[in-house]
C-alpha cells in the first residue's frame, strides 16, 4: 500500500490554468432550470479573498456530453465568484436517505494548504428539513451558512466566511 | 442503491494543516471551527471526467508558437496510482509554473525578473491506461516571496489532479532534488512527515533523460484509495 501525496497550496498564480468559460456549466448545451450562483468570500480579517479558485461539482443532473457537472471560477478583487449552471435535483444519501439539492464547492487559495469543502443548498427547499448533512448542524447560524439565498430571478447567493464570526461550515472529505 | 465505498482518511502527519503559522497567509484563511464529520455520499464519491476532446492537451511547455523558451529544457515523467497501487488511467493533470527566471506569466507577479514571450507556463496532460504521464517544459527558477525576510520559494511545478471522485481531488507541488531552498521553505515544511515531504521531490532519472536533448525527472503521484469495506460513519 502507498500513502496519498501531500497537498500543497494552489498559490496566487493558479490563474495560469484558468479558462473563464469553465465557470459556465451550460456551455455545452445543457438543458434544465438555468441559474446563476454568486458569492463573496471573506477571510478572518473580513477582507475579500481576491485570489481564490472555487470549484463546483454537482452529482445531479448526471454529467454527460452536454453537461460537465464541474466548473471553476476565480474570485475578483471584491472576493466575488460566479457560476452559470442548471439547478441540481435531490440525490441519494447513505442508507435509505435522500439529500436535498445542493452544490459541492471546493475552495483553494494562497494561504489554504489543502482545500476547503462546503455545500450550497437552496433556501426554501422542502427537502432541506430532512437532509442528512444539514441535520448534523444544530446551530441555526452555522446551518444557514450552508444555504444559498435567492437574489432576484434565478440568481442565488452563497457567501463564504473562511474564519471568525459567521464562519462557514466546512466539511470533512 | 449501494452506498459508495469511503475514501481512506489521510495517514497521520502526511497532509499539511491549514493552520500553519510559519506560512503567514494561513493566518486569516484557516477555519477555526472543526470540520463537519461526514461519510462520503454520491456527491463526494463521484467527480468530473475530463476528455482530451474537451480539454486539449498541452504537452510541450518549452516552446510557444514554434519558438523556444529560454532556460533548461526538461522532461517530466511519472505514474499516477491510488493508495492500493492501482494505476489511475485517463485522468487529467494540470501543471503550471514560473519561467526559468523565476517569474510567472501573471499580472500579479511583479518580481523584477524577465518575462519570456515564448513561455506561458501552462500544461495539461492525461495519463495513459497504465497511469503514466509525460510532458516537456523548462526548469522553473526560484523566486522571492514576502513571507519573511529573504524568503525564496524552491524551484517547483504546481500540479492539479482529479482522480475518480470529488474526494480524490489533489493540488500539490513538485520539487527538484538537491535544492538548498527546500530546507528553508515554510510551505514545503507544512507537511509534518519527513517521508511525505520527500515524496514531493522529483528524482533525476537517466532513463527519462533524452541524449543530446533534455534531462529527465521522475515524479509519481498517489491519489486516495477506497476503504475495502463499507463503514457507516
Amino acid at each position: 500500500m502507498s500513502v496519498a501525496t501531500a497537498f500543497q497550496t494552489i498559490g496566487p498564480y493558479w490563474h495560469l490554468i484558468e479558462h473563464p468559460e469553465e465557470a459556465d456549466l451550460t456551455r455545452f448545451g445543457a438543458t434544465g432550470e438555468a441559474l446563476t450562483l454568486v458569492g463573496r468570500i471573506i477571510d478572518g480579517a473580513r477582507a475579500p479573498v481576491a485570489d481564490a479558485c472555487v470549484e463546483l461539482w454537482q452529482a445531479s443532473p448526471e454529467a454527460g456530453p452536454h453537461f460537465p457537472g464541474w466548473g471553476r471560477a476565480r474570485t475578483d478583487a471584491n472576493g466575488e465568484y460566479r457560476f452559470t449552471t442548471v439547478k441540481p435535483g435531490p440525490v441519494p444519501g447513505r442508507g435509505n436517505t435522500l439529500q436535498a439539492p445542493h452544490f459541492a464547492l471546493n475552495l483553494f487559495a494562497r494561504g489554504v494548504l489543502t482545500r476547503l469543502y462546503t455545500r450550497a443548498y437552496f433556501q426554501g427547499e422542502a427537502l432541506n428539513a430532512t437532509d442528512p448533512l444539514l441535520n448534523l448542524v444544530d446551530d441555526p447560524q452555522r446551518r444557514a451558512s450552508l444555504i444559498a439565498k435567492p437574489e432576484g430571478a434565478a440568481v442565488w447567493r452563497m457567501d463564504i466566511v473562511l474564519q471568525g464570526e459567521g464562519e462557514t461550515v466546512f466539511i470533512e472529505v | 442503491m449501494n452506498d459508495p465505498l469511503l475514501f481512506r482518511p489521510a495517514q497521520p502527519g502526511t497532509q499539511p494543516d491549514n493552520n500553519s503559522p510559519q506560512y503567514r497567509s494561513t493566518g486569516a484563511r484557516h477555519p477555526k471551527q472543526p470540520l463537519l464529520a461526514w461519510p462520503h455520499t454520491v456527491t463526494e464519491a463521484t467527480g468530473p471526467q475530463f476528455t482530451p476532446a474537451q480539454f486539449a492537451p498541452i504537452v510541450d511547455l518549452s516552446m510557444s508558437g514554434g519558438k523556444l523558451a529560454m532556460g533548461e529544457r526538461i522532461i517530466v515523467r511519472g505514474r499516477v496510482t491510488d493508495e492500493d497501487d492501482r494505476p489511475v488511467a485517463n485522468t487529467m493533470i494540470e501543471v503550471w509554473q514560473a519561467n526559468a527566471a523565476g517569474r510567472y506569466n501573471h499580472p500579479g507577479d511583479q518580481h523584477d525578473a524577465a518575462l519570456d514571450p515564448n513561455f506561458t507556463g501552462e500544461g495539461r496532460v492525461f495519463t495513459d491506461a497504465d497511469g503514466w504521464y509525460q510532458y516537456v517544459t523548462i526548469k522553473p527558477g526560484a523566486y522571492p516571496w514576502g513571507n519573511h525576510a529573504n524568503a525564496w520559494r524552491p524551484n517547483h511545478i504546481h500540479y492539479s489532479l482529479f482522480g475518480a471522485g470529488f474526494a480524490t481531488r489533489l493540488i500539490t507541488q513538485m520539487y527538484f532534488p538537491g535544492d538548498p531552498l527546500l530546507a528553508l521553505d515554510p510551505i514545503f515544511h507544512t507537511v509534518p512527515d519527513a517521508a511525505a515531504r520527500e515524496r514531493l521531490i522529483s528524482k533525476f532519472d537517466l532513463d527519462i533523460t533524452k541524449p543530446d536533448w533534455a534531462l529527465g525527472y521522475r515524479f509519481d503521484v498517489v491519489l486516495r484509495g477506497r476503504l475495502a469495506t463499507p463503514m457507516e460513519g
